[in-house]
């Protein structure tokens, strides 16, 4: 099950990579819209949710595919 | 260690904690459920910075304040106990909720108004993301061990019945006066109405002890110095708090938000069934959903945390798409046949000021005893203008079906099912939480990543699930109305491959003190 996690710690950076491609997507037209509404949600998507979910996704994976979700590394020292 | 109290003391310790909750769930709700009413009150379309005010009420409040919210109180419930903590994130909250119903209208006092009420809105916000880390840990720190999923659904169950109270009293108040005297005033009491249960729980909460888990670690000065930095700063703590967000935590967030929120606005806006019949809908679904909060909760202590959540995952992947297509199919009218002969149609001139506008109304009776009722309003304008009516913007129409008794008892049905998915994926979650997390840093590293997932990637739930709805009608697609369901389709699954590959057995007992 470690080398599965690791394996899929590859996917999440992957995926990481993804999601930061179609929330620009989404959100510069947003951002660039005019409209008050636009703004907003478009700060929203591109400076709160991407980087929480660009960077946290990428930290996961990086994380799994550094063996810290091993079973021997469930215990703090 | 195991705080092993009496079956007495630990239903005080309930009450204390989910009212509290609860409370703070109605006074979040109902500044939704009045959203029309605030927005004609205080922030006036007309007015482009008002409206851009109102924006920021909505999107500031439900979704980036939150996690702020979580930090702050998290941070001082590690520091200076549970019970203090959250005893201010209830103040906080019920005062805020009460002023805004005293705060006068944009037709009053100008820009002060909006300004007031966002600023309220924020700290409601702020207090909603404190409060529910604080109860969900107190209630677990002081049950014992094996029974940690039941006590804690009680504050999950807080949630359903605090909408659930929010739009009974709603309804009460609206249907207890004239629209007109519901209008001018009347609105205000749901907000008025939130002191007097504010001051019951807070009596409650008053008289009860501190956590005895924090209490012992504070008598032994184990508790944090910077919870901050213990949780985030720290490689081993950060892991779990990112494994939480990915895993259970967007995954309840997502799936929650749809049975609640997602359905309502979909029968509104998609379906476009009547408010009233929907909100006797989401009632009465909401009720029936309600007891499996805590049927869930206690089969988590039975056998895992982890099987229960993923059973609500993998359910909500599985059948979304089914039950909005079975919603969406029960008011179809192409689908009946309209009975020609008892359709109905009116037409009345109404002069509101100087104001007139024109109202045609036809109902359309349908085979099954569906009812079309279709009104459109031509806006002439003040009579005797020449243009008055001509533009096209000047004409609006609104459509409302009312659905049988078996259709409306059909979606009845069909939202119970979401809420229950919604209950798999809520009830075990506090008490996996609060056992990834040690008693020093519990309140921060659980209030973060709950925010987080359930504010920021629930909360922007209806606004993506509009847009992917919004493209593919754009684009032609006979199946537009399902499209939305994407976005949390994609997350459940995400977060189901997180939670079985990644959360261990020896995980969801780290920390059972």
């Amino acid at each position: 099950m470690n080398t599965v996690r690791k394996i899929f710690g590859v996917i999440w950076i992957l995926f990481a990579i993804t999601c930061a491609y179609f929330l620009i997507i989404f959100g510069v037209p947003r951002f660039t819209s005019g409209t008050q509404e636009g703004i907003v949600f478009g700060i929203i998507i591109l400076f709160i949710l991407m980087p929480l979910t660009v960077v946290g996704l990428a930290v996961f994976g990086y994380y799994s595919v550094a063996g810290e979700y091993d079973e021997n590394k469930m215990i703090d020292k | 260690m195991y705080i092993d109290k009496k079956k007495g003391s630990m239903w005080r310790v309930v009450a204390a904690s989910a009212s509290g909750t609860l409370i703070e769930w109605y006074d979040f709700f109902i500044f939704g459920s009045m959203a029309s009413i605030l927005s004609a009150k205080f922030f006036p379309h007309t007015n482009p910075s008002a409206a851009f005010l109102s924006i920021l009420a909505t999107f500031g409040a439900g979704f980036v304040v939150r996690p702020f919210g979580g930090i702050i109180f998290g941070r001082l419930g590690d520091m200076i106990g549970r019970k203090y903590t959250f005893m201010v994130t209830l103040l906080l909250m019920g005062v805020s909720t009460c002023l805004i119903g005293l705060v006068p209208e944009y037709e009053t006092i100008g820009y002060l108004a909006p300004v007031l009420v966002l600023v309220l809105r924020l700290l409601q916000g702020l207090a909603l993301g404190g409060e529910y880390g604080g109860a969900a840990t107190y209630v677990a720190e002081h049950s014992k061990k094996g029974t940690r999923g039941f006590w804690t659904s009680w504050i999950q169950t807080s949630a359903s019945i605090g909408m659930l109270i929010s739009l009974a009293v709603i309804f009460i108040t609206r249907h207890s006066m004239s629209s007109e005297s519901f209008d001018a005033w009347g609105w205000r009491i749901p907000f008025w109405a939130s002191i007097f249960m504010i001051y019951i729980s807070y009596v409650i909460r008053r008289r009860m002890s501190e956590s005895p888990a924090f209490a012992k670690a504070k008598s032994e000065g184990a508790t944090s110095k910077n919870p901050l930095k213990e949780s985030f700063g720290n490689r081993y703590n950060l892991k779990f708090v990112l494994l939480a967000l990915f895993g259970p935590v967007i995954a309840q967030g997502v799936v929650w938000y749809t049975g609640h929120f997602y359905a309502m606005n979909f029968m509104e806006n998609t379906m476009v069934v009547d408010s009233g019949q929907v909100i006797t809908i989401m009632v009465i679904a909401l009720l029936l959903g309600a007891p499996f909060y805590t049927l869930f909760g206690w089969l988590s202590d039975k056998i895992g945390r982890k099987l229960v959540l993923m059973a609500g995952m993998l359910l909500a992947i599985l059948f979304f798409r089914p039950i909005y297509r079975s919603m969406y199919q029960t008011v179809d009218l192409t689908k009946k046949t309209e009975l020609t002969s008892k359709a109905i149609s009116a037409s009345e001139l109404y002069q509101a000021e100087s104001v007139l506008d024109s109202i045609y109304t036809t109902q359309k009776f349908y085979d099954d005893g569906t009812i079309l009722k279709e009104v459109t309003t031509i806006h002439l304008g003040q009579p005797g203008t020449s243009s008055m009516g001509k533009d096209k913007k000047d004409i609006s129409t609104t459509k409302a079906i009312t659905v049988p008794s078996s259709a409306k008892w059909k979606l009845i049905f069909l939202v119970f099912i979401q809420i229950v998915f919604g209950t798999l994926t809520y009830s075990p979650l506090a008490a996996f939480l609060v056992e990834l997390f040690p008693v020093r840093i519990r309140y921060t590293s659980f209030s973060v990543p709950y925010n987080v997932g359930i504010g920021i990637m629930g909360g922007l739930l209806p606004a993506v699930s509009v847009f992917l709805v919004t493209n593919a009608k754009k684009m032609g697609d006979t199946t537009f109305y399902l499209q939305g369901l994407w976005y949390p389709i994609v997350l459940a699954a995400v977060s189901l491959v997180i939670t079985m590959l990644y959360i261990t057995k020896k995980m969801t007992a780290l920390h059972t003190d």
